[in-house]
């Protein structure tokens, strides 16, 4: 059913100055209510409802993790809440990552590292080798190096200002590894000006890429319209948030603009 | 054999797209005839800009969804870039709404040219304003609004009634009056109430909903029959039709086209499709030559 089940607030994470990690109880009965990495929840505060990823998949303890960036009203009120406190989550939606060969990277940009890190869970449990290159603006903000360093993932560090690792945007320390390193599939989830970047890239490269989108959700069941990229009309809510280099090339809007709650399109 | 004619309209079957469902973007309506539907309506718009409820803005319930979407949408100006993207030789609905007779011709005649017909939304039951089932429910008002717009063009112009009144069919022979060209019945039905029990408090930002999906099958599949029996224009049925079998329902009923919309939520787009693949057989086996011969067949 597509009513929020309310959770009781497990844990909170403080990842970073701006971004939190909510932790909650998720039964794992082996049906579409096991989470994929790259799938999101709507979550519901009692006043408002946002798509947020899954960063954290848990079978074995069963739980579930959203990570949550202080953006404005809705994000800020979550900031405000303690372990104990409760939120209403409904889904899992959407389609995830999938995992094709056996060498991958993964590109995170910001809050971006949200899915990236499930996905990077996922694929080493499964004996993937992952680079990972997370990205921020600063050393202070960058996201779960320490949780994928553990899971055996190679994880490179970038940052804008150079506190941490290569100095420089994602995009160029990609390109960078690409020199010396060939990838049988790339993931990446970031602002979408990144990850247009990361999309001529891998173009070039011929690197199959999963880019995990977003767009103004209400619905999250496929019937709003919402949340529908030209020209195919695909939802992101259904269809998406992830698709494949070929798919999104299919997708004239990406890295141009996106959709307001009224429907008015924004600019990159 | 699925081929049929709604006001002077050639459609390739008899599905359309619901007002409200994938219809915000000129690329999702394209997707959805390419699915399948014989005709695509937008999503509900007015003159100015709306970005409608806050979220929840839907949820399900046993049997469908209720929502208050609150109408959102970016306004007539931009609405008509949309309109203008709709791939040639689909048949188009464009529903509008609005508070006012004036607003409603205003509406109208601004994007005539682009549309086939237009679906005239006096029945939306969570609008804000006087927009909505606040027309659709007084008959004088139906009548004006209808009215106003049948004056001001020449395209074909569709009623869509609430089921949320007392006498249907007065209302339904009102808008006849005023010079609708066809009624589409229904509009979502309540409105509805969710409530989490963990917490006491309605799920929806609005807290009432219009209820939609199956469970409002068997009002909406009356309403069609008790009008049919009323006035002398086509009636297009829609509400909880999910598979062939409720297309049949609705047609022998007197339905002569179906909309779909939360089956969507279910089964995709692909829903157009497999309806009318199993219409076609349905036809075949029971020996029908055309969509006409089955309406208002229960009436006999
Ligand atoms: C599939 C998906 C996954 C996401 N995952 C995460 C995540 O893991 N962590 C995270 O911090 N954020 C995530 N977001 C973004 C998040 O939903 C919103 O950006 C955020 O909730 C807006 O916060 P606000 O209301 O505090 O800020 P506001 O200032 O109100 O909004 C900031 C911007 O967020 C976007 N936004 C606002 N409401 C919505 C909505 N209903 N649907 C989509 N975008 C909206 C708009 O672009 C808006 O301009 C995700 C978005 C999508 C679509
Ligand atoms: C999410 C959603 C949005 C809707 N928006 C509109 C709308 O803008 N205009 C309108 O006339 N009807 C709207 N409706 C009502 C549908 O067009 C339809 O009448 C109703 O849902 C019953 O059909 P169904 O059971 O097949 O969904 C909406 C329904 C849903 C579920
Ligand atoms: S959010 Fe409603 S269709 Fe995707």
């Amino acid at each position: 059913m597509h009513a929020p089940n309310v959770l009781e607030i497990k844990k909170i994470i403080e990842e970073s100055e701006t971004v939190k990690t909510l932790i909650f109880d998720w039964k794992m009965d082996g049906t579409e209510n096991n989470p994929q990495p790259g799938q999101f929840m709507m979550v519901w505060n009692f006043e408002d409802e946002k798509p947020m990823s899954i960063s954290l998949i848990d079978p074995i303890e069963e739980k579930i993790g959203i990570s949550i960036k202080k953006v404005g009203d809705f994000t800020q009120q979550i900031h405000e809440l303690e372990e104990g406190d409760q939120l209403g989550l409904r889904g899992p939606y959407g389609r995830g990552f999938e995992i094709k060969g056996s060498k991958i990277l993964a590109i995170g940009g910001g809050i971006g590292m949200a899915p990236i890190a499930s996905f990077v869970d996922h694929a080493q449990k499964r004996g993937v080798h992952v680079d990972v290159i997370s990205a921020s603006m600063t050393k202070n903000e960058l996201l779960f190096v320490e949780r994928m360093k553990k899971t055996g993932a190679h994880v490179l560090t970038c940052t804008d200002d150079g506190t941490c690792g290569f100095q420089g945007f994602a995009t160029d320390r990609v390109e960078g590894l690409l020199k010396d390193s060939s990838y049988d599939m790339a993931v990446t989830c970031g602002p979408e000006l990144m990850m247009k970047g990361i999309f001529d890239m891998v173009d070039t490269h011929h690197i199959p890429t999963q880019f995990s989108m977003e767009r103004y959700m209400k619905c999250a069941l496929g019937l709003c319209g919402q949340c529908c990229v030209d020209n195919e009309g695909w939802r992101i809510c259904v269809e998406g948030p992830v698709f494949w280099s070929h798919e999104l090339k299919m997708i004239k809007e990406f890295g141009k603009y996106h959709r307001d709650a009224s429907g008015t399109r924004n600019y990159y | 054999m699925l081929e049929t004619e709604l006001c002077g309209i050639k459609l390739k079957n008899p599905t359309m797209l619901a007002a409200g469902i994938m219809g915000s973007t000129a690329s999702s309506l394209n997707w959805v005839y390419r699915c399948g539907a014989g005709a695509v309506i937008t999503k509900s718009f007015s003159i100015q800009p709306n970005f409608g409820y806050k979220n929840p803005t839907t949820v399900e319930v046993s049997g469908g969804v209720i929502n208050a979407i609150g109408l959102s949408n970016p306004g007539l100006e931009t609405f008509k870039k949309e309109l203008q993207s709709i791939d040639k030789g689909i048949p188009k609905l464009a529903s509008i709404y609005g508070a006012s007779p004036d607003e409603f011709a205003h509406l109208a005649t601004s994007i005539e040219d682009m549309v086939d017909m237009i679906e005239l939304n006096v029945s939306c039951p969570h609008a804000m304003g006087g927009c909505g089932a606040a027309i659709g429910q007084d008959p004088e008002l139906t009548y004006k609004v209808v009215n106003a717009v049948k004056k001001s063009v020449s395209v074909p112009v569709v009623a869509k009634l609430t089921p949320n009144v007392t006498d249907l069919t007065e209302i339904a022979v009102n808008a006849q009056k005023g010079g609708a060209d066809a009624i589409t019945l229904i509009n979502s039905l309540g409105p509805g109430l969710k409530i989490d029990i963990k917490t006491a408090k309605p799920i929806l930002s609005n807290g009432f909903g219009g209820m939609s999906g199956p469970a409002i099958k068997p009002v909406a599949l009356r309403c069609v029959f008790e009008v049919y029996a009323a006035v002398n224009v086509p009636i297009i049925g829609v509400g909880g039709i999910s598979n062939y079998q409720d297309a049949v329902e609705f047609l022998y009923s007197g339905a002569s086209a179906v909309q779909i919309g939360t089956a969507i939520m279910y089964n995709g787009p692909e829903i157009f499709a497999e309806i009318c693949q199993g219409l076609e057989k349905f036809m075949i086996e029971h020996k029908f030559q055309n969509i006409d011969e089955m309406v208002g067949l229960a009436h006999v």
